[in-house]
């Protein structure tokens, strides 16, 4: 094992999976950086140092510093896969999907299906999301809610530098098109990651986080760990919660969900996009339908409001869910009789 | 340089098949029998056939909106493609893509494209993964991205063609302007004076311009700009001008033609009563020679359209078919 940033696991999964296949090429904006200039290449590295070092050691054509042009990047990436190849397109900001949508939604996502299952298409979207730097509307968002629904996307949401790893390195072995979503505030964060260079998570598998028993709070990403505070709070009061950190939006963990509900029959889902139509929904439903007789308490949601995303300090904290609005949603649907 | 009597024949015959094929579903698609938007290539051949005759099947090609003719000159199979259109669980794609979407990557064509402009930037990626690759024994594999003049307008369009410049890609605009994107004309939409080759050149690249109604021009230009991009030169364009004998859709009325105008343009721009005219001309082929190829096609169309006819249809237990997960 060794103990590493959540970027450090990005990078070295990336640097460990392009020395071992020739296929595997990243692109993306800045990913080598100072392209052009007198300060030369890798004068950046990657505005997330996600690429450090990749440009010097693989070469140009193996990773593609292109201009600030999302469509013509995650056009390429279709290219490139249905070309024989495992291409890493790096979007700087979730919120830059907007620009590049038709590439991501009515091209790669169903090139399998519409072509009739004889092509696949192996492609890696990352980008970095999500709120707590006062980034405000355009530079903050989590865009799962909108890709989970397509069809012919997976949508991996890592919470730890191990599971960075493993879904990672699953990802870009995988032979179907998967959007990585890395939270901007996990970057700086340490964990225990494997040495095994094979080492893999499937996709489709929920870590349970915390076991306890009376109440299952489900989330992934940053809000994870405030989801583990509250848990780690209400131990000491003697109720147990069972945390699950989803890991894939897409394919959904049914089983441990439901599992986890059958005994708790109490659920908090906890998202950092809004309410409508989004996961927090989606999950209140699967359990209505699946787990009806198990339900103790209505199913709650903890998401912020349906706004864009605020730039004040004051507003964005108003806006976020927090370890306080998990609190009081739990302690509600413990308290439901 | 002189093409041989075979290369000829292969030419004619590959115009001449996507000529009767879409003047078959021309007459197929009123009857009702095949479901969804049809946008027909009728009119282009000498484009599509001039350009793919080059390529191996290494070498990529993107397609359009109009991508029959592409498809069919690309190697896509005749019977496969029509069982397609018909909707058959044996078509090309099993029947989920159709028109708009057929693809078959193992030719090279990475599909036909539902939507306008999208193919560009696809291209580019193959192009790439040709770089990747390096060059072979004839120089690099290249790619095509073919663009209509609507889809010249599309921003997706330009982002490919300054990636494409940036990064040396070995890829190939090929611009079809057939004077209507959809229901517009270029003198309306195309912002460059209506040229688009421009367009290309403003991205620092080389650009051709040559009569698309003219099967040797296609040829010969064509022969020129691979030997210019597979020596790494980095990508290029061609605007190839050109005519639709159909609307933008099958069902258009085409109003905004002008009087006279579709029997003016079958009169005087039909890149096969060119070719024949040309060869016949020249005395490289026969009446005979010809009229042999045109039988054999009309029995290959035939025997398509009775294929697909009969082909199996789709069950509802396919709609889950190829997927990774269905919820």
């Amino acid at each position: 094992m060794s103990n590493m940033m959540y970027r450090a696991a990005v990078l070295s999964t990336i640097m460990e999976e392009m020395e071992r296949d020739p296929n595997v090429v990243v692109l993306g904006e800045d990913v080598v950086g100072g392209m052009g200039t007198e300060g030369g290449p890798e004068a950046i590295g990657g505005i997330w140092s996600t690429s450090t070092g990749l440009y010097d050691r693989f070469g140009a054509t193996r990773v593609i510093d292109t201009p600030i042009s999302e469509s013509a990047i995650i056009g390429a990436a279709a290219g490139l896969a249905l070309s024989g190849k495992r291409p890493i397109a790096e979007l700087m900001f979730a919120d830059f999907i907007g620009v590049s949508l038709d590439q991501i939604w009515n091209q790669i996502a169903k090139f399998r299906y519409m072509f009739g299952g004889k092509t696949r298409c192996p492609a890696v979207i990352r980008m970095a999301y999500g709120a707590g730097y006062n980034a405000a509307a355009q530079h903050s968002q989590s865009v799962h809610q909108i890709l989970t629904g397509m069809p012919g996307l997976k949508v991996v949401m890592p919470t730890t530098p191990a599971d960075v790893k493993g879904l990672l390195r699953t990802a870009i072995r995988d032979d179907d098109p998967v959007i990585f979503l890395e939270h901007k505030a996990l970057y700086a964060t340490t964990g225990e990651v494997p040495d095994d260079r094979d080492f893999m998570i499937p996709f489709g598998h929920a870590r349970l986080s915390r076991a306890g028993g009376d109440v299952t709070i489900i989330s992934s990403g940053l809000l994870l760990g405030m989801c583990e505070a509250v848990a780690d709070k209400l131990k000491g009061e003697g109720i147990g919660c069972d945390v699950i950190d989803l890991r894939t939006t897409s394919p959904l963990d049914e089983e441990t969900i439901l599992d986890s509900v059958e005994v708790t029959g109490r659920v908090v889902v906890v998202d950092e996009a809004p309410p409508r139509c989004g996961l927090g929904a989606d999950l209140c439903a699967l359990v209505a339908e699946k787990a009806f007789s198990s339900l103790k308490a209505p199913p709650l949601q903890v998401t912020p409001p349906h706004t864009p995303i605020p730039f004040a300090r004051e507003l964005e904290s108003a806006y976020l869910p927090s370890v306080d609005k998990i609190e009081a949603a739990v302690r509600r649907v413990l308290a439901w009789r | 340089m002189q093409l041989s009597r075979e290369a000829l024949l292969a030419a004619y015959r590959q115009m001449k098949i996507i000529r009767e094929f879409e003047e078959r579903l021309h007459v197929e698609i009123q009857t009702g029998e095949i479901a969804g938007f049809t946008h027909l290539y009728c009119g282009q051949e000498a484009v599509a056939v001039g350009v793919c005759e080059h390529l191996s099947p290494a070498d990529k090609i993107v397609s359009t909106h109009r991508g029959h003719g592409h498809c069919l000159a690309k190697g896509c199979d005749v019977d496969d493609m029509m069982k397609e259109i018909w909707g058959s669980r044996d078509g090309l794609c099993k029947g989920k893509g159709g028109s708009m979407h057929i693809a078959d990557v193992t030719k090279g064509m990475l599909g036909a494209n539902g939507i306008v402009g999208a193919g560009a930037p696809i291209a580019v990626g193959a192009a790439l993964a040709s770089r990747v690759d390096g060059p072979g024994p004839d120089g690099l594999k290249i790619a095509i991205a073919f663009s209509g003049d609507g889809a010249c307008n599309q921003g997706t369009t330009f982002e490919a063609m300054n990636l494409a410049a940036v990064t040396k890609a070995p890829c190939i605009f090929v611009f079809e302007n057939n004077h209507y994107s959809e229901h517009t004309g270029v003198s309306y939409a195309v912002g460059t004076n209506q040229d688009i080759a421009s367009r290309a050149e403003a991205f620092g690249m080389k650009a051709w311009r040559a009569d698309g109604t003219d099967f040797f021009a296609v040829h010969d230009t064509m022969r020129e700009v691979l030997e210019y991009v597979r020596a790494g030169n980095g990508p290029a364009a061609v605007e190839f001008d050109t005519e639709r004998f159909f609307g933008h859709f099958e069902g258009d009325p085409q109003r905004y033609r002008g009087p006279g105008e579709l029997d003016r343009i079958r009169a005087t721009r039909d890149c096969l009563t060119r070719f024949r005219a040309s060869v016949k001309g020249a005395g490289l082929l026969s009446h005979a020679d010809l009229d042999a190829v045109d039988d054999d096609v009309m029995a290959a169309i035939e025997g398509a359209v009775a294929a697909a006819r009969a082909a199996a249809r789709p069950t509802p237990e396919d709609v889950l078919a190829d997927v990774y997960i269905a919820y």
